[in-house]
């Protein structure tokens, strides 16, 4: 445990002495209060807007910090060399998987604590109330969707030796589950055999991202969803993680480190 | 008394590159045994498998045939890598961590207790002479600053067995002067040293015994001043005459 959480902290120590953080974060903060600075036509719903636009930034920020961050790690520790001294001392390959996955993952989950606490302070400074619940909902189910997230990045990361190739994959590969995840099966009945059958297994092998996506709960102030259902979607989220670290493991305990 | 370490019968093949399925041999049964508290020089031309064989000893490759320990227990067990220290060859640490930080990390990951842990990061900055950078980030360090906070990082856990792969490399002389000296203590201090160098003279002065590989093959070892003796010249002349060096005739 100790090297994992030594491992860990190293990942979480370069997440905020990098620019990338601080750049996302001062984009959305400057777009968010110059959107909230303009009055459109004294429209009363100005509000949701801000809102949703402030939440689609912290979306894409957040999905920014965690592919980049997560895409980076092993490469960088290859190319560097810091991989050889790390890995000559009592540190096993899972662990050293185990500890990046958890550097980023609880990276990410201080960046959104940062955003989060901006989005609310902002929607609460112009509407005046506050519905907690669904703002914890919308949080902790964005956070245990970008464990699968880093994990995925983590993978390709032994499996692709640039990051920025991996990076794109993961970004194409992120994109098209949120924006398309949902479609898949009622496209997969429109089409013929046998490629009905190969569209719906994709539709079940494909982690559902998009189902964590409730920033609708928080724009348009809809009632929270049970929390059981909540359980449930990190436990998807976390059989998803494991398994993507088990096949990252898998492919990285059997490479060669040849300085 | 068990040796430090021991290499059995160990022989590394890799898939040649741009030639089909033909392997090419790295290391071709190679036996050689460390003991406890020797300085322990392993030389060879480039390509000869000096890192090869250390990186299977750190458990980075795995053999193809043949067995590797460190301390009796085999590498392949991550436990046996507890007692060791190793410099890699030009290496670039956490640039946005100081000297202090990246030693503090790698404490952590040997579970040392925090008071003994900044104990010996006062001691070993100083020792490396870093202690007025010790707060700088190290990507304010010079190549020789960074050798020498690689060395710190080495020493951290006080290892039995230190093993360094061309310590010396891109150092300045008063650099090399100070990894020799560092070296130099270590050995007063009981502990093995197993490194790999293209300095001749330095392996000379501060090395008990020699190893000198070739293509793989190990063509010689034995106590620095006996081979002298034996071969009546200098490690660099019983070195080159050994990889079958022939000097150009005068004109």
């Amino acid at each position: 445990m100790n090297a994992i959480m030594a491992i860990a902290g190293v990942v979480i120590k370069e997440l905020y002495r990098r620019k990338d953080f601080y750049v996302l974060f001062v984009l959305t903060a400057v777009v968010t209060l110059l959107l909230a600075s303009v009055k459109f036509f004294d429209d009363r719903n100005i509000v949701r807007y801000l809102k949703e636009i402030c939440l689609l930034l912290i979306w894409i920020s957040a999905l920014v910090i965690a592919i980049t961050t997560a895409a980076r790690q092993i490469p960088a520790e290859r190319e560097n060399r810091t991989l050889l001294s790390l890995l000559a001392k009592p540190v096993t390959r899972g662990q050293f998987i185990i500890g990046k996955f958890a550097g980023c993952w609880l990276a990410c989950g201080f960046s959104l604590v940062v955003f989060y606490s901006f989005f609310g302070v902002v929607s609460g400074s112009r509407e005046h109330s506050f519905a907690l619940p669904q703002f914890l909902q919308a949080f902790w189910l964005q956070w245990s969707m970008l464990g699968i997230v880093v994990a995925l990045a983590l993978l390709g990361s032994v499996v692709f030796a640039a990051p920025s190739s991996n990076g794109t994959i993961c970004f194409v590969v992120v994109g098209g589950i949120l924006l398309l995840g949902r479609h898949l099966n009622q496209v997969a009945l429109r089409l013929p055999e046998p490629r009905r059958t190969l569209l719906y297994t994709l539709y079940f092998l494909l982690p559902h991202l998009e189902w964590y996506d409730v920033r609708d709960l928080v724009v348009y102030d809809q009632p929270p969803v049970r929390w059981a259902a909540c359980g449930l979607a990190m436990l998807y989220a976390g059989v998803y993680t494991a398994l993507l670290l088990y096949a990252a493991w898998l492919v990285f305990r059997r490479q060669a480190l040849n300085q | 008394m068990d040796p430090i370490v021991e290499l059995k019968n160990l022989r590394v093949e890799f898939h040649a590159q741009n030639s089909g399925s033909a392997r090419k041999v790295a290391i071709k049964d190679l036996n050689l045994k460390i003991g406890a508290g020797e300085v322990f020089g392993f030389l060879g031309p480039n390509g000869a498998g000096k890192t090869t064989t250390m990186n299977v000893l750190l458990g980075f490759l795995q053999p193809t045939s043949g067995s590797a320990f460190l301390f009796g227990v085999d590498v392949r067990e991550p436990i046996a890598r507890q007692r060791i220290g190793f410099l890699p060859e030009s290496t670039y640490y956490y640039k946005f961590l100081t000297a202090e930080e990246l030693l503090r990390f790698y404490a952590r990951i040997f579970g040392i207790p925090r008071a003994v842990a900044d104990e010996r990061i006062d001691r070993l900055l100083s020792l490396v002479d870093l202690d007025a950078a010790r707060k700088r980030t190290i990507k304010t360090y010079s190549k020789g600053m960074q050798q020498r906070v690689g060395l710190a990082q080495a020493l951290m856990n006080d290892p039995d067995l230190l093993i360094l792969d061309e310590p010396t490399s891109g150092l300045d002389p008063l650099g090399r002067m100070k990894v020799r000296e560092i070296i130099q203590r270590l050995k007063n201090a009981g502990k093995t040293v197993f490194f790999s160098s293209h300095e001749l003279g330095e392996v000379e002065t501060v090395c008990d015994k020699v190893a000198i590989i070739h293509q793989g093959e190990l063509k010689v070892e034995g106590r620095v001043a006996d081979l002298m003796a034996k071969h009546q010249a200098n490690l660099e002349k019983i070195f080159l005459d050994i990889i079958g060096y022939q000097p150009p005739l005068a004109a």
